[in-house]
């Protein structure tokens, strides 16, 4: 109980008004971006990254937790308003939650998301409380090869299991890979990739990177698509629950923070699959209670999906943010990140000079328990500002794309000049740019390659520091009895990849039996992206 | 997309800048007035730049179907359609030029400073360029 003890102090800490501030700064920005499709809390924060780096760590982090949780929030509520998700793990949210919408319920398929998602992060945040020093303790002990290892693990996982195509996937990994390649070898002193461009020895900034493949390039992707037609949104009112409403949200946002979190902790995190897997489970329930039909009660509640049942909505919708919150145990326990805004955040981290990893939990404690803490505020935060707020967030929808995307321009380069003052990383950020559209063109997912970026290096000092230890010889890399169960668990999951996916088309293909025509819709416009995979995970 | 043509009216047509809410509304009738005197069909445009996830001022098929049905009532040729481009006046303007409109119709706005500062407006760059008449109402105003 002594974590109890630390996050009461980090409560205390998060609780400052400055603090605070900076938490409800953070909520507010990340709804805006999770409002937005495809705009995402990744790309908000490699955009605030420049900005940030005159602010102290701990209320950088503050604002950035801020940013991630209220950008799940808000791709909640644009899924739900306009059926067009804006990231993967959405598509379930907008499946039974437009239908909601459409049928006059949309106040409630509104409210059942945001309390869920409370409930669901609060319950996340407390579980990363409890496993992540304990994780750290252990980790701490883990050797070279073994850690190695694991970073493979996480990024075959996230490349095969995220994802339409696994093919797509590695190709995306490579080119991630070999970007972090650039730059002088830390052990040698050669430089590499930087065909005699000075700039190039001090490797890419990953500001540069990032901003390039996730703002310039989403930027101007959608400058090619400019003109579509436009969505109707459901007008809503201010959300609210009824008795029976909450009654019947309960159940399903405890059993989908359940799946969640576990999956987001998982190096192969992503909220794909526990989403998927709590709309299931809760559709199967529903049907269950209608063939068991005790009594009128019973009889009334069966089986609204296909129509818009709030189950389907409050589980998928806990699955998604408790799996976000999971998502924090391996990046402050290991280093690891699985998400592209983990990926973003650590590399926030390493610009502050912190070196992540299992050191982190007792080197930066003070600033691990506050951002922990400040999560809790954050959560809070949203239900608070956003219940009311809702209404006013579906205006966003209005904002005229050339003067977004204008504004979303200029921060990148003000960002990627800000860096190292120098005009060549602008060239760099076109290019990055460049790089992200043909991504986005040829249906690449984006994450595999952010997270090849960030793990590459690591991964690189990794083995280096093994094989310097062997002299040499790669047989130390499965030396260790750690590395070999995880090699193992990696083989076990490619062997069950192809019974997965067939399994998943099979429970989709139930899924759109079940459910109203007007779900295949989403395969119009941003919902075709998400299911190419190009939109990666951009939270 | 054009939903409805019926016959070529021969004394010309009536162009009508239309929105669903209250100043398409006006616009509307006083469009189907000014086209019941002489004779005049009815072209109905509702455009949109596309550029943004919403557009309010894009009809939805059911409003859609509600003009068309408010048309076919009048017993006037009429047309209906949805246009989407760089302009919305550009739209209207240029269907006028296409049918040789003898009249736009169009329902003014009123806008706040910081509206009028940061965007354009549809009504004034049909009333500047359009090279036949243009008529302005107001919601409220009734057809003489």
């Amino acid at each position: 109980m002594e974590n109890l003890g630390l996050l009461a102090d980090g409560l205390a800490a998060a609780l400052t008004p400055v603090n605070l501030l900076y938490a409800a700064v953070g909520v507010l920005l990340g709804t805006f971006v999770g409002v937005l499709p495809g705009i995402g809390p990744a790309m908000a924060i490699a955009l605030l990254l420049p900005v940030t780096f005159g602010l102290e760590p701990t209320q950088a982090f503050i604002m950035f937790a801020g940013l991630y949780y209220g950008g799940m929030y808000g791709g909640s509520t644009t899924s739900i308003l306009l059926n067009t998700p804006g990231e993967s793990a959405s598509v379930m949210t907008a499946l039974e939650g437009n239908l909601m919408a459409r049928a006059g319920r949309g106040a409630q398929a509104l409210a059942t998301a945001a309390i869920g998602s409370f409930v669901a992060g609060t319950i996340g945040t407390l579980l990363v409380a409890m496993f992540a020093p304990a994780l750290a303790d252990v980790a701490v002990e883990i050797g070279a090869p073994s850690y190695f290892a694991l970073m493979v693990l996480a990024l075959v996982m996230t490349t095969t299991v995220l994802g339409a195509s696994p093919l797509r996937g590695f190709l995306s990994l490579f080119v991630g890979l070999t970007i972090g390649l650039v730059g002088l070898d830390l052990n040698t002193g050669q430089p590499r990739l930087t065909f005699g461009v000075t700039q190039l020895t001090d490797r890419l900034d990953i500001v540069v990177v990032a901003v390039g493949i996730f703002a310039l390039g989403e930027a101007l992707w959608v400058a090619a698509h400019l003109r579509r037609k436009p969505a109707r949104v459901v007008p809503v009112g201010q959300p609210w629950l009824g008795r029976d409403d909450w009654r019947r949200s309960w159940k399903p946002w405890l059993r989908g923070t359940a799946y969640g979190f576990p999956f987001g902790a998982l190096p192969a995190g992503g909220a794909e699959l526990p989403t998927f897997l709590s709309y299931v489970t809760e559709r199967r329930l529903a049907r269950r209670t209608r063939r068991g039909a005790k009594g009128r009660e019973a009889a009334l509640r069966t089986d609204e999906f296909g129509k818009g049942a709030i189950e389907g909505v409050a589980g998928p919708e806990a699955a998604n943010n408790a799996s976000a919150a999971g998502m924090l145990v391996p990046m402050l326990a290991l280093g690891l990140p699985v998400t592209a805004t983990a990926s973003v955040m650590l590399s926030a981290l390493q610009g502050y000079g912190i070196q992540p990893g299992p050191q982190l939990m007792t080197d930066h404690a003070d600033m691990v328990w506050t951002l922990l803490a400040s999560l809790l505020v954050g959560n809070l935060l949203l239900l608070v500002l956003n219940l009311p707020l809702a209404p006013l967030w579906a205006k966003l929808l209005r904002i005229p794309r050339p003067q977004l995307y204008a504004g979303i321009i200029f921060f990148a380069c003000l960002g990627a000049y800000a860096t190292n003052l120098d005009p060549f990383d602008i060239g760099l950020l076109l290019l990055f740019g460049l790089l992200g559209l043909a991504m986005r063109r040829f249906g690449l997912p984006v994450l595999p390659l952010i997270l090849g970026v960030i793990l590459g290096p690591l991964m690189e000092t990794k083995l280096r520091e093994a094989l310097t230890i062997s002299g040499g010889d790669p047989a130390i890399l499965w030396s260790e009895p750690l590395a070999i169960a995880i090699y193992a668990v990696l083989l076990l999951v490619l062997a069950s990849r192809p019974l997965l996916s067939r399994w998943r088309a099979r429970a989709e293909a139930q899924t759109v039996d079940g459910t109203d025509d007007d779900t295949d819709g989403r395969a119009d416009g941003d919902g075709e992206r998400a299911a190419a995979g190009t939109e990666g995970d951009q939270r | 997309m054009t939903h409805e043509v019926e016959q070529q009216p021969a004394a010309g047509w009536v162009v009508v800048a239309w929105t669903p809410d209250e100043f398409g509304q006006a616009a509307l009738e006083h469009a189907v007035a000014a086209a019941g005197e002489k004779g005049r069909g009815v072209a109905v445009v509702n455009g949109t730049r596309g550029d943004a996830y919403v557009d309010e001022r894009y009809a939805a098929p059911d409003r859609l179907a509600d003009v068309t049905e408010r048309l076919r009532a009048t017993g006037l040729p009429h047309v209906v359609r949805q246009e989407m481009g760089r302009d919305v006046a550009e739209q209207v303007l240029d269907v006028a030029a296409e049918l040789d409109a003898r009249l736009v119709v169009v329902g003014l706005r009123h806008r706040s400073p910081v509206g009028k500062l940061l965007m354009g407006s549809v009504a004034q760059r049909i009333l500047l360029t359009a090279t036949c008449p243009v008529l302005a109402v107001k919601p409220g105003s009734q057809p003489a």
